[in-house]
């Protein structure tokens, strides 16, 4: 186990030191120059003050001496600073982050606790009227982007009943209430498609545990069939669930862009957009390094949860 | 099977079972009518060939046949009530209390997940609502009672952390919990080494005699039955083709399925390189079973009569011993029809007869 | 197939050919065509015989837009699904057949590109390119897709490496381009156009997301997802120009699971009955 352990945190900073590589390469080689975003057009005629910021910027240093700096500020915390507000990227990241983590957070948690008892009901009565409707209900969920279905609930629930707030965002020290009432619509926009997802993931899982001998053993004892559905059945399951939550992260977090900018939310992604429409590399870079560690961290976590809940698998190595 | 037993001892009564599977291919016939009593404190060993319908048989008695293509007629009468016309809701209060089910394979029926201990207790809690100390204590006389070393190390285990013999201790273990009354014991032995395969065998003795419980035990090998059960049944393509008490039933088997079953078991009193004789053929199709006798197309005493009609389970000399034959092992017919088979060279008689040509005139008649 | 199945693959078919002949459909009007600058129509039209699905805030036609925006869905999804069956189908299906080196490097650049959120990458990488034509999107949306299907056909090539058929081929001397070509690639194609159909609906939720923020093509180009955006700002005055982009994306992103869904289902089979 713990060789395992060590082996799989070995390819993570192998994966993390690409991904920040990329990142770098991407920004740095793309067209568009940075200094085009330092100096306004008709300043740079002034061909002395020109190379005086790339100086000061280090544009003129080698890309791979560039890299090494950036990465050794970056593995200490610092990103380096905005190339618009001058404020470091770190603490705009370090400001940002609460809102899209609790977004997320909400996000699965309100779709696992609705997946399971949908999933497991489904693979019970399989074949039933009862299994075609929760499927089918994940099948539309599978097919409503965020932007659509935040779109809908401010129509519905801002607009039309007043309800919640459309846009805006409450921190939680304002209140648990008014911050949940901020939450609510832009984690339910989230949740449509991670439901679906989820559902049909316990769905075909729980249908599968369910053909087990352990199954038949356990209602040869007389246990109840809710019994064995959720303390049989579902454990197997939830390794299966764990995996696809983590490898959705990734969907998800691309989601937190869009929604957060349909509500607009001051979270990480709407920063993100707004350097995009600002053109401010560094905060591109930051963000976008962050963003994909953060990732890479959930799959290793998941990883290794999976060994935690598998006795099989930690006795293994 | 003695009628003579006063009738409050008798605790399962089944009638004409027949268990049928839809599937895309047809209706399979898996149990065809089968009828059968049991004892309290009795045991019952049902031998045949896999795919002959005993494990279906045990599993329609305990309704535990999953599925909406299954249906199961007849009576089953367990303690005054039919177990087959039962709410489901009350056999939730039977399966474990008075009815447990050992099974095939211990590697996967238990939960490789959940921790033996609560495997174990689990159903004493949902039933009897024992709490969680007691049930603890309750978890370790169990261990003990089936010969598990260390019960407190083992019920913190989790199931592939222990032997496939320890696993299936603990699959008795958790059978016995609730002191059922009737306990299926669906080829315990099958998934194991042969070195555990007895002792298994004798702590399920131990504990039947000593709980005064009644046993099914269900086997493709006779040689598990001999010495082990009081009764016997052997089951052929989802009827039972002989019934006896064990004892008489090695004395002198009459059916020509039972004799080629006794016939391919090896035996230490065998000269050693002796040819096992298997049963040529294969068992017979279940969607659309051949007319007569099923076992008609394979056996060697086979006359043309066996395959037109059906015959009947009955008793010749002993009532408690029956059998469904036109040409019985060891009776004039049979002697004559296997005699006629051997000389016009049909091949399962010929294949007999090279085998074995001493032990086709045993039984009462030679 | 099921009526409901056939539903879905004929909606599909309806906006695959009103995609590509949007320009021969009679009375179908042009898409930029402002009405309210020459008085012809007034803006947020409700549906009339004129505008079936009646005009946006720029008093353009919302069907016209609808389907001409059905265009950049078709090609974006479409560029995807040609380079990475032929790119990344043909990378994976080689590294998963030859093994070794090559297969740790491919995999090891695949899984780093895949450590990056799809959204997030695809963002970056138009944002940084500058340009946002048609051309560009659907290119750098057909690079990031060669990776996902480099994985399923590497895992595809594996177990097909396996089956016997080629390991009789190996056995007989056949060389390693014939085998590739004659027998992993066209196992590995079915198991790809089935992930083709699921890829194709994720690659246009995702253009549609990247238009919605506005940086998918350039506006006035029609696109269901800058439709989308474009008629948030008035949904309190009228909500019909972002229904109708809305259903049509949900539609076919529907149509495409329903339709995936099936062959996926008849495939196993199929290969059950094998």
């Amino acid at each position: 186990m713990g060789t395992f352990i060590a082996k799989r945190l070995v390819r993570l900073v192998g994966t993390l030191l690409a991904v920040s590589f990329l990142t770098f390469l991407l920004v740095n080689l793309l067209p568009g120059d940075a200094i085009n975003a330092l100096i306004p057009i008709d300043a740079q005629q002034d061909r002395e003050f020109v190379e005086q910021i790339r100086e000061e910027w280090g544009l003129n240093d080698p890309m791979l001496v560039r890299y090494g700096r950036w990465l050794g500020d970056a593995v200490q915390g610092d990103f380096g600073d905005s190339i618009v507000t001058s404020r470091t990227v770190s603490s705009e990241i370090f400001h940002r982050l609460p809102v899209t983590a609790e977004l997320m957070l909400v996000t699965v948690g309100l779709s696992v606790m609705l997946a399971i008892p949908l999933g497991v009901m489904a693979a019970y009565r399989e074949g039933t009227r009862l299994d075609q409707v929760i499927s089918g209900i994940a099948q539309v969920f599978l097919s409503i982007p965020g932007f659509v279905a935040g779109l809908l609930f401010i129509y519905v629930f801002a607009m039309k009943l007043g309800w919640l707030p459309a846009t805006g965002w409450n921190r939680l020290s304002n209140g648990l209430l008014d911050n949940l009432r901020t939450v609510i619509l832009p984690a339910l926009s989230l949740a449509l498609i991670e439901i679906a997802v989820y559902t049909r993931v316990v769905r075909s899982d729980v249908m599968n545990t369910l053909q087990e001998d352990f199954v038949l053993s356990a209602r040869a004892k007389g246990l109840s069939d809710r019994y064995i559905l959720f303390r049989h059945c579902l454990r197997p399951s939830s390794l299966t669930l764990i995996t696809v939550v983590g490898l959705n992260i990734g969907t998800l977090l691309g989601g937190t862009v869009v929604v957060e900018f349909l509500f607009a939310m001051p979270g990480l992604g709407k920063r993100l957009l707004d350097a995009i429409f600002q053109r401010d590399f560094m905060m591109i870079q930051g963000i976008t390094v962050f963003v994909a560690t953060i990732y890479v961290l959930v799959n290793t976590a998941v990883d290794l949860i999976y060994m935690l809940v598998d006795p099989r698998i930690r006795k293994a190595d | 099977m003695s009628d003579a037993v006063e009738t409050d001892r008798r605790l399962l009564t089944v009638t004409d079972l027949r268990t049928t599977f839809s599937i895309a291919a047809g209706d399979v016939q898996a149990v065809r009518g089968v009828s059968f009593a049991l004892d309290r404190g009795r045991t019952l060993g049902i031998v045949g060939e896999s795919g002959c319908g005993k494990t279906v048989l045990a599993r329609s008695i305990m309704r535990l046949n999953l599925g909406s293509n299954v249906t199961t007629t007849g009576t089953a009468e367990f303690a005054g009530r039919d177990l087959l016309s039962l709410p489901m809701a009350d056999m939730h209060e039977m399966w474990g209390m008075e009815l447990a089910m050992v099974f095939q394979d211990p590697m996967t029926s238990l939960n490789p997940l959940v921790r033996v201990g609560r495997q174990v207790t689990e159903h004493l809690r949902q039933h009897l609502g024992v709490g969680r100390a007691e049930a603890a204590r309750t978890a370790v006389d169990l261990l003990n009672e089936v010969r598990i070393p260390e019960p407190e190390a083992r019920l913190k285990a989790y199931p592939h952390e222990l032997s496939g013999g320890m696993r299936q201790r603990i699959c008795i273990a958790i059978a016995l919990a609730c002191e059922p009354a009737l306990l299926f014991a669906d080829e315990p032995t099958t998934a194991l080494d042969v070195t555990v395969q007895h002792q298994i065998l004798n702590l399920l003795g131990r504990e039947q005699r000593e709980r005064d419980m009644a046993m099914v035990l269900v086997t493709h090998d006779l040689g598990v039955v001999a010495g082990r059960t009081d009764d016997t049944l052997v089951m052929y393509a989802g009827m039972v083709v002989e019934q006896a008490p064990t004892g008489s039933l090695f004395e002198e088997m009459r059916h020509p399925y039972s004799e080629a079953l006794l016939r391919s078991l090896p035996r230490t009193s065998q000269v050693s390189h002796t040819r096992l004789a298997a049963i040529t053929g294969r068992p017979p199709d279940l969607i659309d079973p051949p007319s007569g006798c099923a076992f008609s197309p394979r056996c060697p005493y086979v006359q043309p009569r066996c395959r037109e009609e059906v015959p009947p389970l009955s008793a010749v000399d002993d009532p408690d011993h029956r059998f469904a034959c036109w040409t019985p092992v060891g009776s004039p017919e049979g002697m004559a029809a296997f005699a006629r088979n051997v000389a016009e060279g049909l091949p399962q008689a010929v294949a007999v007869d090279l085998t074995a040509p001493s032990s086709t005139g045993s039984g009462g008649a030679s | 197939m099921p009526l409901f199945t056939r539903l879905c693959l004929g909606w599909l078919v309806a906006i695959v050919f009103g995609a590509i002949f949007a320009d021969l459909i009679p009375g179908l009007q042009d898409p930029n065509y402002q009405g309210f600058l020459f008085g012809t129509s007034a803006t947020n039209e409700p549906p009339s015989l004129t505008h079936l699905l009646g005009t946006d805030n720029n008093s353009r036609d919302i069907l016209a837009r609808i389907v001409y925006g059905a265009r950049v869905s078709l090609v974006v999804s479409m560029t995807a699904v040609i380079m990475g069956t032929v790119c990344g189908g043909f990378l994976g299906a080689l590294v998963g057949f030859v093994r070794g080196k090559t297969d740790a490097m491919i995999m090891a650049s695949v899984d780093v590109i895949l450590a990056f959120p799809g959204l997030v990458l695809l963002l970056t990488v138009v944002t940084l390119l500058g340009r946002r034509d048609l051309l560009v999107i659907a290119t750098v949306v057909g690079f990031l897709s060669i990776p996902p299907y480099t994985r399923v056909a590497r895992a595809t090539a594996l177990a097909v490496s396996r089956r016997e058929f080629v390991m009789a081929a190996r056995a007989i001397g056949t060389r390693k381009r014939t085998i590739l070509i004659r027998e992993i690639l066209p196992n590995c194609l079915p198991t790809l156009m089935a992930f083709a159909l699921v890829n194709a609906a994720v690659i246009i939720l995702l253009e549609g997301a990247l238009a919605f923020l506005g940086l998918s093509v350039q506006p006035p180009t029609a696109s269901w997802g800058n439709m989308i955006n474009a008629a948030r700002v008035d949904l309190r005055i009228n909500v019909w120009p972002a229904v109708w982009p809305s259903l049509a994306l949900v539609f076919t992103v529907y149509s495409l699971n329903v339709v995936g869904d099936h062959i996926r289902r008849s495939k196993a089979v199929r290969s059950a009955a094998l």
